[in-house]
């Protein structure tokens, strides 16, 4: 039983219209960011004056020179730099040990303990918060690198991951080794390791990433200013805007903030898409 | 497998090589060292603080004493706070005005997107790229876009000659605005999981369906639609899952005001634990928070190994 394909014609005109489509929401895309880096090219007063001069010259980059010059903005970055590179290293670590030994080896309880890990995959932040902030109010662990990175080190995404991963490497390997006398650490470093790298750097990037846009926990735990990282800093600057520093100036900081991330995600678009659809799916 | 190994071990004792007595693949204590570290921090970090706070959501605590005993009288008195069952009103509202629209306008894109071409490519990558950002720059940005007057939204309608709608201080208005912003947010996740789904559905079909004339909205709705919807049922509850932990948005823009009308479950949580300190009732809210998003992850979890189970 045939139906008739669509007529040239018609073809024609619902490609057009889904093309017009694709192209307004595209402009809705990319549209604020232009707006946003319009407006941090333009001198503070002029916008409060009239908000349609950033159409028309002149530009200036004063803006940026008085981010930088804002000192602490760049302590900011240093602290999301540390949290977020110690988390990563430390999930990465954590994570190729027991996900090497849930792979591979066999203990008591691994077949339970694995459960109970891939159950910590269902626990959303917001259940164990208010508890950690206490636990840690107590351990006088807020305000520092400490207190802000141990929290991430406890999820199970790393652990799943690099389980998954070294299932997937054919046993051969390892018997080969065990032949050559290799003790199971030997194995792990030498022969299995190498060649996860692919889950690594996925691994490592989605860490990073999720810990450097990271809001509640340095929100409730880092409250001093010289120990915010970037986002909670950068939304401390945010509360009275339009009265306070001037829209041009905020909207450089945006700009300076958000730029490195951009530019990281175009280098490494093919990692964080593969890592963030991973997650969602687990 | 484990029977081979020791059979290969016992047949090739060469002289000087240790030949292992035992069954290498028996459970050994030693093995343990390797999922130690991670053990130890997940449940120190998780697991007990987990526990700790449903036993916190029993007292009436604060940041240093866990405060007496008080039974149910946290979860009562959240019932009968009518700022948190507005709440839970506004969080299953957003989550309405969110999540279809994400998975609809992300099947769309990944319908549209979903070819080889240099165009194509750059426009998956502009739509993915919101979602790298975090939520102080997506706040910031949207906020200056709704600034009545001077903001984009008010020049746009400015150049028609008419009003911009007042997406944040109009209480009516106020979480479709952060409705919008978010799903500017995170449409880039949805419309790749959709491009994956896409791409597994094998070609042959296609031509088949092509040589049967089949027009191209027949293929659509006959072919295509049915091969993503364990996919179309998994970018739903993920997003689900996602949109109930609202906060950023929330708090960043409007505070959840006006009038408590854009106040999510966990801004009331925030506010109730580390504002007014009282982390007794603040535990409780997050333990109804934790149940309902419990009972979205476990029909994830359901979805994906009945499609393991198929595939």
């Amino acid at each position: 039983m045939s139906a008739p394909a669509t007529s040239i014609k018609g073809r024609a005109f619902g490609d057009r219209v889904l093309l017009a489509l694709v192209i307004l929401l595209s402009i809705i895309m990319i549209a604020p960011v232009l707006w946003v880096i319009g407006l941090s090219l333009k001198e503070n007063a002029e916008l409060m004056a009239n908000p349609n001069s950033v159409f028309h010259a002149p530009y200036t980059s004063k803006n940026y020179i008085n981010t930088i010059g804002t000192s602490s903005v760049f302590r900011w970055v240093l602290n999301s730099i540390i949290v977020s590179g110690g988390l990563t290293l430390g999930t990465l670590i954590l994570s190729s040990l027991a996900g090497y030994g849930f792979a591979r080896l066999n203990f008591p309880g691994r077949n339970i303990l694995f459960v109970i890990v891939l159950f910590g995959l269902a626990v959303p932040e917001q259940a164990v918060l208010v508890a950690r902030h206490q636990i840690f109010s107590m351990l006088k662990f807020h305000n520092t690198y400490h207190g802000l990175i141990l929290p991430g080190l406890s999820a199970s995404f790393g652990v799943f991951l690099m389980t998954q991963y070294f299932r997937a490497i054919p046993k051969e390997l390892d018997e080969a080794a065990m032949l050559d006398n290799a003790s199971r650490f030997r194995i792990f470093w030498k022969v299995l390791l190498p060649l996860t790298v692919p889950a690594q750097a996925t691994l490592g990037i989605f860490t990073f990433l999720s810990a450097w846009n990271d809001y509640f926990w340095p929100l409730i735990s880092a409250t001093k200013k010289d120990m915010f990282t970037l986002t909670v800093g950068m939304a401390s600057t945010q509360t009275n805007f339009a009265q306070s520093e001037g829209i041009g100036f905020l909207m450089a900081q945006a700009v300076f903030a958000g730029a490195p991330i951009l530019i990281i995600y175009l280098f490494f678009q093919k990692y964080i898409v593969t890592a963030v659809s991973g997650a969602a799916v687990r | 497998m484990a029977d081979q190994l020791t059979i290969r071990e016992t047949a090739a004792p060469a002289a000087g090589v240790r030949v292992p007595s035992a069954n290498i693949y028996a459970p050994r204590w030693r093995n343990f060292v390797f999922v130690a570290p991670f053990l130890f921090f997940f449940t120190t970090l998780l697991i007990f603080p987990l526990l700790w706070g449903m036993w916190l959501s029993f007292h009436k605590a604060d940041t240093f004493s866990t405060g007496r005993f008080v039974g149910l009288d946290n979860y009562v008195r959240l019932f009968h706070d009518k700022v948190f069952v507005q709440s839970v009103w506004n969080t299953f509202y957003f989550v309405l005005l969110t999540v279809p629209t994400l998975a609809l306008i992300g099947l769309f894109l990944a319908l549209c997107l979903n070819r080889r071409t240099r165009t194509a490519a750059v426009l998956r990558t502009l739509f993915f790229s919101s979602s790298v950002l975090s939520v102080t720059i997506v706040t910031l940005i949207w906020r200056i876009v709704y600034i009545p007057n001077v903001g984009l939204l008010s020049t746009i309608y400015g150049w028609f000659g008419a009003t911009a709608p007042a997406f944040i201080s109009d209480p009516n208005l106020a979480m479709i605005g952060i409705a919008i912003a978010t799903i500017w947010w995170c449409i880039g996740l949805p419309m790749m999981l959709f491009l994956s789904a896409l791409q597994q559905i094998p070609q042959d079909i296609y031509e088949a369906a092509a040589l049967d004339n089949a027009n191209r909205w027949q293929t659509l709705r006959s072919i295509t639609l049915p091969s993503i919807k364990r996919t179309f049922i998994l970018v739903i509850i993920i997003q689900i899952v996602l949109q109930f932990q609202l906060f950023g948005q929330a708090w960043l823009m409007t505070r959840g005001g006006p009038n408590n009308l854009t106040k999510p479950i966990v801004l009331y949580i925030y506010d109730t634990a580390f504002r007014r300190w009282d982390l007794g009732m603040g535990a409780a809210a997050s333990e109804i928070l934790f149940v309902l998003i419990l009972i979205a992850a476990m029909a994830q979890y359901l979805v994906t190994r009945n499609k393991g189970d198929q595939a």
